[in-house]
């Protein structure tokens, strides 16, 4: 849809705009005439899709085919039943087996168990062993089956972009080998996508011993180098950070988006939430202050946020140390006025347990800063460990090197292993010249993407649920990766496309990784290896830093000048990364978490600066930086720093395939210089006439300024525990059906203290009930199938909003109005309280989503799915779920086949469903475990726990519904607030 | 101006517009019946298959075990087809060069599967488990019938949903002990109607958790 604000909105809306609380939009809070036409069709732009031009007498013929076809529809085609010739061990049909890996993320692992189905992958879950997962997953990790089975992998070598065979390209490799033997590797090149991988490191390190004039570049274009260089400067070798959030009571974030971003993210997420879980007036929560540099998940998380352009990050950074000192000098912590001052009474008040974490993109001096505040707490060693970094195989240097090598002719031939510079290089570095002079270039990837387009060999790479490997997680915990299907293409490992090099005829990745191995894990333990998912002992031991060696603040920075210049900060788009996953339709159509953006990016504005813009959401800016300009549509967030931009990495790709050609956006790595890949600063802005096409999820299903979020301070909760209890209806006050459950009750508890919003849940609904995506045209329809969705609310001044987040499945009610309502009775309510839809007897008069009224129900307005002739991609779908065709009515099940599972399990063995053994799957993928399912007719079970929390209350319970599903009240932990509820919570 | 119908026209429009209405719900009898006659259902129908298999004579004359071959009936949902191994466990002893197993030695020859035709097929939204109805008492011979004594297999049942459900709401008078489930003409013993009524007791088979539609389909 394409919004509207008005001119004079954003910049000062009337402050009695925010009397009706939460708003979600800037259109919502300014009540635009157009938003309130979106919100008010039940499902909007239905006229448009009416089939236009059918005469009635072609209806009618229509009519009576199908009348006289539909008798056959029972009729059940001849089917085939294949079995196998030699059955597999372990192998049963019709049970799934459970395979422990690793995927990658970043340069790292995060651990992982796949769900096999007579071999075929088709759900990834978090592996509750390995540091990095604790059991949870990302929404890029969920998108991994379906990535495997995209039909646009590259799926043959290409030689000069003709095909050609695996063997041609060993005999093309045996040949190179001999030349670099000969010249003991002169005038060649690797260059890396790195990743921790000690067979990587070992085959790299073994190449470089025999040929030592070979060459090592780097490329990772998400990567910053400011830790690395200060934790240099300050102890004399790069070392890597390990928060300990269990340990911290104050935390202060510069500009670190640690729940979302980082290899460890889902680990801090958890222990963050650990430290946060309030259930009873005694219960005490850590207390975080962000500043940012664009709305972050971390921002949103915080108890104090603080935006600011991101070239001032440093000049806090040195204003926080010297607070700090200062406070520690006195020896009184005692808050004062402002972000910065009642940051530093928390932080020496905290003492050991302070932890401040500065943001990867920020330059050294702001981790020197940081790490000085964590030394003078006492905090090293403490909250904060440092640790060697996993991936630290010596390079010669980066892109820039590599092209600057090429240029002088010292470098000929070139092996780019998994990177796409062409894609991902720094506008100023003209690479595609530099590759031009090679004379050989040769490509290994998963798609023929912009570099294996002009490679003359490109070698298509595996997945990594095809392939033998293995790699660290964030702690340096080392996993191995097992395939859980053999190739479905002619993928190959970067350890093949090594070994080849390094002349092995018949390379095999297996033989590779256990040779890696072979001293460290004897048989039994590399079984037990792979079947945990992590090699035990290998987590790194926390480098011990002498007090003496404590890092100095440094010099402050220099405050940059207000005037009109713009700052640029960079994000890499939080699915998509660097664009190595634009062609997953998943990923592209998965909300981002705070702008709710599909099928796209756009450049993010603070509401003040488009209003001074006057710029329209959607309109086209265009954005100068050093001589490059780019082109980007507006969108305006709330709480967006002021004289700042947001660019998303990731997107515009042209040649990524089908699924990113059908996505807006551009690409801002045509605007990213070298020097300054994060934050550019000086840039300029000139607002352009056209208005592109901005998809986002954020208005539909609005729920009119009800009371949805509630929300307290702790001292707030404290006082008054139940203060988000409201008052509703007698249960007997109906005219709706009784029902009993003698059985189960099943129940979800959401805790919204918890969530932080990162949409693993909703990425995991998707890919466990085979929900379609729909495309971006249907998205502007408002069509999208998303189950569950995280609503996400503002509260507050447009230009520092508290932010909440609110994952809404449906809520299953006791009393549903959806069920009454069905002429065919195709949604019933179960015996254990369920509101099942049963697709086959659906007709789609769509009356169950008209009288639900928290809008969770989906319809299917076209055939997502092909029937007839499934593509590759039908091989990921759950086959315990059914596909659902066009014109039925579906929505969120409470994972009934795993109810199912559970229940037959239960049923055999004769004994109850016992507590935890269903886990549904938004439930099993949240990092922060927000989300609690069980039997309510158990006492002793966590939901029924859960629910009895004094803050537990249920979405519009005015209506007496009576659903499942119930929210725990937000709880937040301000400084030196007065103890009353909060405004906008319920009172 | 004369009369443009001769008056025998409205016996003949009485009868156009009564017969087609008789014809219609004819049409509808007819139709309702074939759908559930065996033309339909295709009871007691034997596909071709690419082997002849002969449960009569392995079940029934030489007496293996269900299992034996479909091994998967009591712990997973699909009771499993054997693979060609299990054939060839004792056709490479016996027959080793009967014509009729050509397909099976090729199969293990070439890595080839055998591709059998469906017999008991259920549409893709049904999800039917076999390990909960042998484990609470449902035989093999109650829905695919006198196995034994079929020389190629075929449906015994119609499998339809009302088929399904009758059992659903009311299980008891097809229940055996579970040690019984794969015996083939299982003789029900004298208090048949006292063990019934205590397995539903205590296999906990409450028809309030059978009938619920998640149960099939989801």
């Amino acid at each position: 849809m394409s919004a509207t604000v008005d001119d004079r909105t954003p910049a000062a809306p009337p402050r009695s705009a925010f009397a009706r609380g939460p708003w979600r939009s800037l259109d919502e809070l300014a009540g635009s005439e157009e938003l309130r036409r979106f919100v008010e069709t039940e499902f909007p732009a239905f006229h448009r899709r009416l089939a236009a031009g059918v005469d009635r007498r072609t209806l009618l013929k229509l009519m009576g085919a199908s009348l006289a076809l539909g008798g056959l529809a029972a009729c059940t085609p001849a089917q085939e039943i294949v079995p196998y010739v030699r059955q597999p061990e372990n192998v049963v049909p019709g049970r799934p087996l459970f395979y422990a890996t690793a995927l990658r993320s970043g340069a790292y692992g995060i651990g992982a168990v796949v769900e096999s189905h007579e071999g075929r992958p088709t759900k990834v879950e978090g592996n509750p062993d390995h540091p990095s997962s604790l059991g949870a997953t990302d929404a890029v990790m969920q998108a991994a089956v379906l990535e495997l089975f995209d039909p646009e992998r590259s799926r043959t070598p290409l030689k000069a972009g003709e095909p050609a065979s695996w063997a041609a390209f060993l005999d093309h490799a045996h040949a190179l080998r001999d030349e670099l033997e000969r010249t003991r590797g002169r005038g060649a090149a690797i260059l890396l996508d790195p990743v921790a991988s000690p067979t990587l490191e070992r085959q790299l390190v073994a190449l470089r011993a025999a040929w030592p004039l070979l060459r090592l570049y780097r490329h990772d274009p998400l990567a910053a180098t400011g830790l690395a260089e200060a934790t240099q400067a300050a102890f004399g070798r790069a070392l890597a950070p390990l928060p300990r959030l269990d340990r911290a009571d104050a935390i202060v974030s510069l500009d670190a988006d640690f729940l979302a971003e980082g290899p460890g993210r889902l680990a801090h997420a958890r222990v963050f939430a650990d430290r946060r879980r309030v259930r009873g007036p005694r219960d005490g929560m850590s207390r975080l202050y962000a500043a940012e540099s664009t709305p972050t998940l971390t921002g949103a998380a915080a108890d104090h946020r603080l935006a600011l352009r991101p070239s001032r990050v440093g000049a806090l950074a040195a204003e926080l140390a010297a607070a700090v000192e200062t406070l520690t000098a006195v020896g009184r912590p005692e808050a004062g006025e402002g972000w910065i001052a009642a940051a530093a009474a928390d932080l020496v008040a905290a003492g050991p347990a302070g932890l401040v974490l500065a943001g990867d993109h920020q330059p050294a001096r702001v981790h020197r800063a940081a790490l000085a505040i964590n030394a003078r707490l006492g905090a090293l060693g403490r909250s904060l460990a440092l640790i060697e970094p996993s991936d630290a195989l010596a390079a010669d240097g980066g892109l820039d090197a590599l092209v600057a090598a090429i240029g002088v002719g010292e470098v000929t031939t070139l092996l780019v292993l998994g990177a796409n510079p062409l894609h991902t290089a720094p506008a100023d570095l003209d690479v595609a010249a530099a590759f031009g002079r090679l004379r050989e270039l040769v490509h290994h990837g998963a798609y023929v993407d912009e570099t294996g387009r002009r490679a003359h060999w490109h070698i298509p790479a595996a997945h990594e649920l095809e392939s033998w490997s293995d790699v660290r997680g964030h702690d340096g915990t080392a996993s191995i990766v097992q395939p859980l299907i053999a190739p479905l293409h002619q993928g190959r490992t970067a350890h093949e496309v090594l070994a080849a090099l390094a002349g092995d005829v018949t390379p095999d990745a297996l033989a590779l990784v256990r040779a890696t191995w072979r001293d460290a894990l004897d048989d039994p333990a590399w079984g037990e290896a792979l079947r945990a998912g992590v090699v035990k002992g290998t987590a790194a031991a926390p480098v011990d830093i002498p007090a003496a060696s404590v890092p100095s603040v440094g010099d402050g920075a220099p405050a940059p000048g207000e005037g009109e210049d713009i700052d640029i900060r960079f994000v890499p788009d939080p699915w998509l990364r660097d664009g190595r996953h634009a062609n997953s339709a998943l990923l592209q159509e998965l909300p981002r978490p705070l702008t709710k953006l599909v099928w796209g990016n756009a450049v993010l504005v603070s509401p003040a600066l488009a209003a001074r813009l006057r710029a329209e959401p959607g309109q086209m800016l265009e954005i100068a930086l050093d001589g490059r300009t780019i082109e980007a549509p507006v969108w305006i967030a709330p709480g967006h720093p002021d004289g700042t931009v947001t660019l998303t990495l990731g997107h515009g790709r042209a040649e990524a395939g089908a699924v990113a050609r059908m996505a807006a956006g551009y690409d801002a790595f045509r605007l990213r210089g070298s020097a300054a890949p994060w934050i550019a600063t000086g840039a300029r802005l000139a607002l352009r006439e056209p208005v592109q096409r901005v998809l986002t999820t954020q208005h539909h299903q609005s729920m009119e300024g009800r009371d949805i979020v509630r929300h307290a301070s702790l001292a707030g909760f404290r006082e008054k525990p139940d203060f988000a209890h409201g008052s509703p209806p007698a249960p007997d006050d109906t005219l709706y059906p009784r029902w009993d459950y003698p059985h189960e009750a099943w129940g979800m508890v959401i805790d919204q203290t918890a969530c932080i919003g990162c949409m693993a849940c909703v990425s995991a609904c998707q890919a466990e009930n085979n929900i379609p995506t729909v495309g971006p045209d249907e998205c502007e329809r408002g069509r999208e199938m998303h189950w569950l969705r995280v609503d996400r609310y503002y509260e507050g001044p447009p230009d520092a909003p508290d932010t909440h987040f609110q994952p809404v499945p449906c809520m299953h009610c006791e009393q549903a109005p959806c069920e009454v309502v069905c002429p065919v009775n195709a949604t019933v309510h179960t015996h254990d309280g369920l509101n099942a839809q049963v697709y086959n007897r659906c007709i789609g008069t769509r009356y169950c989503s008209q009288n639900c009224p928290y809008k969770v129900r989906r319809f299917n307005f076209v055939e997502h799915q092909d029937f007839d002739a499934p593509g590759l991609e039908a091989a990921a779908n759950n086959p315990n779920v059914s596909v659902r065709s066009r014109g039925v009515m579906e929505k969120c099940t409470y994972c009934v086949q795993r109810i199912s599972a559970a229940r037959i399990a239960a049923q055999i063995a004769n004994r109850e469903i016992a507590d935890g053994e269903v886990v549904t799957a938004c439930q099993q993928s949240c990092p922060a475990r927000a989300i609690t399912f069980g039997n309510l007719n158990d006492p002793a079970s966590r939901v029924a726990a859960e629910k009895a929390a004094p803050h537990n209350y249920a979405l519009l319970e005015e209506l007496n519904t009576r659903p499942r599903t119930t929210y725990l009240a937000r709880i937040v932990n301000p400084v030196g607030d007065d103890g009353k509820t909060e405004e906008g919570g319920h009172g | 101006m004369p009369q443009i119908f001769h008056r025998s026209a409205n016996g003949i429009a009485r009868f156009v517009l009564w017969g087609a209405q008789v014809a219609f719900l004819l049409v509808i009898l007819v139709w309702t019946g074939l759908v559930r006659s065996e033309f339909f259902t295709e009871v007691a129908r034997a596909p071709r298959q690419p082997v002849p298999f002969s449960h009569r004579h392995h079940v029934g004359e030489l007496g293996i075990d269900c299992r034996y071959c479909h091994g998967g009936v009591e712990t997973s949902a699909s009771a499993g087809l054997p693979a060609t191994e299990v054939c060839m466990t004792c056709h490479s002893q016996i027959w080793t060069n009967a014509d009729m197993l050509a397909p099976v030695r090729e199969s293990l020859a070439s890595g080839e599967p055998l591709r059998w035709q469906r017999v008991h097929g259920l549409p893709d939204f049904v999800y039917f488990n076999h390990a909960i109805h042998i484990h609470k008492g449902v035989a093999c011979e109650t829905c695919h019938g006198d196995v034994d004594d079929m020389p190629l297999m075929m449906r015994a049942h119609s499998l339809t949903m009302g088929w399904c459900l009758s059992c659903h709401r009311d299980p008891e008078p097809n229940l055996r002990p579970p040690a019984e489930v794969f015996a083939m003409h299982w003789k029900p013993p004298e208090d048949i109607e006292r063990v019934r009524k205590s397995l539903i007791d205590v296999l906990g088979i409450d028809t309030a958790t059978m009938t619920d539609c998640y149960v099939c389909h989801r």
